[in-house]
């Protein structure tokens, strides 16, 4: 059994100070190098390319004209990548779990599971969109297909990875298999799954916007938002719009972290960075 | 405990001309006999790899031998592993209810067993702990508590104290040496410390180099209970020295 150790005390001040400040300096050299850009490499005539800031403050967040539809597209975002990310994990739990049951079982869909991962959504366009047509459940599709590998993968490495000591332990007091599965092989999982889960989670954000880019029909999402911003060299609020898709990916990994954090934070020494 | 006359008279735990091959074709026992009868306390020194922990899996029903027999009060098997193996997302107080729970024991009368098992091994204060607040030797005695629940008419040990220092070692062999007398188990034991093997055993047995065989047998005359001054006996050191000189011989 591995032994952790206990070198991360409570959040003081100081440890406080050390996770903060760093990418505060890092964004701030991010900024000054925007406006350097902007101002110094960018010609005036071709300053549309690259917005200053605080042009992409005013004109993209706080006029609220442009940043409502943001804000809309947003949401019909979050709700694809959360519906997506839902059904990957739903089948991916299932999938890991039979698994871990039978080694058989593990030869005959890894090599399906590696395939669905390797497939260029680009490729698979046409397919999706002639089966499931143009419009959310096709993005839904697209989040699920990009988001299922990582959640099969981790949740089955932490099914195989309880302590061969403990399986014995099992054995040896007559434990059924699916007490063994409640009381053993299920919490053992349940870091990687966590692990698994923030990457998909990422991921499944990530689907979600691709698949508003392919799939335009109903409640258009981030994605058309950004196509058409693009079209129509609206820089500000494209910008606007691109850190906005980049926070929601941020927020939801920063929430698994929390959930994790919340579930199995007590025994459990993790290293995210985040807790 | 009462006496019972259905292991009584066989041995709560019997080697029989027991032999162990692995497929791989390594042998790692031969011609293994001898029984530890409730309230004796046999401990097996030999040297790495001469197939100890083999014996106790073989002992526990982990492992079938491929020749001779085995027999045990499999029951209620006590087992301490030479890792603690608790849950890390379990307590100290459920992990000592661990196995009273696969039995199907009551939580109440599980939650009473498992506090007593905790003050036995001196762990009291620390039930709402998880393990990774645990030193190492804290680890060890939860996972013996683990053991004590139920009660075991036989108690296997692999190694349970090599991963501790010197000082809690010697403290955890009283309290073993403790629980031995008021528990009352037959206990097989195995280590690679001769001075813990005679401080806690009736029997000490060496068992040479691989394939392992038992080549000598030491009784150990000491009355219980042993205090911790024993140790610094002459008559304790002698008897070290003995053991120690057989060992040397079966390395060869
Ligand atoms: N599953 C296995 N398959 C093949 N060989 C094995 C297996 N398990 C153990 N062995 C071999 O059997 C021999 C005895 O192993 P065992 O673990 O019983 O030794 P040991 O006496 O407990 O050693 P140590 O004191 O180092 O713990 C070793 O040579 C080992 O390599
Ligand atoms: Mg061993």
């Amino acid at each position: 059994m591995s032994s952790r150790s206990a070198t991360k005390g409570p959040g003081t001040v100081r440890s406080l100070s050390e996770r903060v400040l760093p990418p505060i300096f890092l964004g701030s050299g991010f900024i000054g190098i925007w406006y350097l850009i902007s101002y110094g490499i960018l010609e005036p005539r071709r300053r549309f390319l690259l917005r200053p800031p605080h042009e992409v403050l005013q004109v993209g967040f706080l006029d609220w004209d442009n940043f409502s539809p943001i804000l809309r597209a947003l949401w019909s975002s979050t709700k694809v990548a959360m519906i997506g990310l839902g059904i990957a994990i739903c089948i991916g739990f299932v999938l890991a779990t039979l698994m871990s049951q039978a080694k058989i079982v593990e030869r005959a869909i890894f090599p399906f599971a590696v395939t669905l991962q390797a497939i260029p959504i680009l490729a698979i366009v046409p397919l999706i969109s002639f089966w499931f047509g143009t419009g959310q459940t096709s993005r839904v599709v697209v989040c699920v297909i990009i988001s299922l590998f990582p959640i099969i993968m981790n949740t089955l490495f932490g099914l195989q990875s309880a302590d061969r000591g403990l399986h014995d332990l099992f054995t040896l007091h007559h434990a059924g298999r699916m007490t063994r599965m409640r009381k053993l092989m299920f919490p053992s999982a349940l870091p990687a799954v966590f692990a698994g889960l923030r990457i998909s989670a990422g991921l499944s954000v990530i689907g979600a916007i691709v698949g508003d880019f392919f799939f335009g029909k109903g409640d258009a999402g981030i994605g058309q938002l950004l196509r058409k911003h693009a079209s129509q060299l609206a820089g500000e609020e494209l910008l606007a719009a691109v850190l906005m898709s980049s926070a929601l990916g941020v927020t939801v990994f920063l929430f698994f972290g929390w959930i994790q954090e919340r579930a199995i934070g007590r025994w459990y020494e993790t290293t995210t960075g985040v807790d | 405990m009462q006496p019972d006359q259905k292991t009584s008279v066989t041995g709560s735990l019997a080697f029989e001309e027991t032999g162990m091959v692995f497929p791989d074709g390594t042998e790692a026992l031969q011609n293994i006999s001898f029984t530890v009868d409730k309230g004796e306390f046999v401990t097996v020194v030999g040297p790495s790899g001469c197939g100890k922990s083999t014996l106790l899996k073989i002992a526990s029903g982990l492992l079938e031998p491929s020749s001779g027999s085995v027999r045990a009060d499999r029951d209620q098997l006590g087992y301490v592993f030479q890792d603690a193996t608790l849950l890390d997302w379990r307590t100290v107080q459920d992990n000592v209810e661990l196995l009273a729970e696969l039995h199907g024991v009551g939580a109440q009368e599980r939650k009473q067993i498992a506090a007593e098992a905790i003050d036995l091994v001196g762990l009291s204060g620390f039930e709402s702990h998880y393990p990774k607040a645990l030193s190492g030797g804290m680890k060890m005695r939860a996972s013996l508590a683990r053991s004590l629940t139920l009660k075991p008419p036989v108690f296997l040990f692999d190694e349970p104290f090599s991963a501790v220092d010197e000082i809690t070692r010697e403290h955890l062999n009283d309290e073993t040496q403790r629980l031995f007398q008021t528990e009352e188990f037959a206990g097989l034991f195995i280590t690679h410390s001769i001075s813990e093997a005679v401080f806690l055993s009736t029997r000490v047995l060496v068992m040479s180099a691989r394939p392992g065989r038992i080549v000598a047998e030491f009784d150990i005359s000491f009355d219980y209970p042993r205090l911790p001054e024993l140790r610094f006996d002459p008559s304790f050191a002698e008897l070290c020295g003995q053991v120690s000189l057989k060992l040397r011989g079966s390395h060869s």
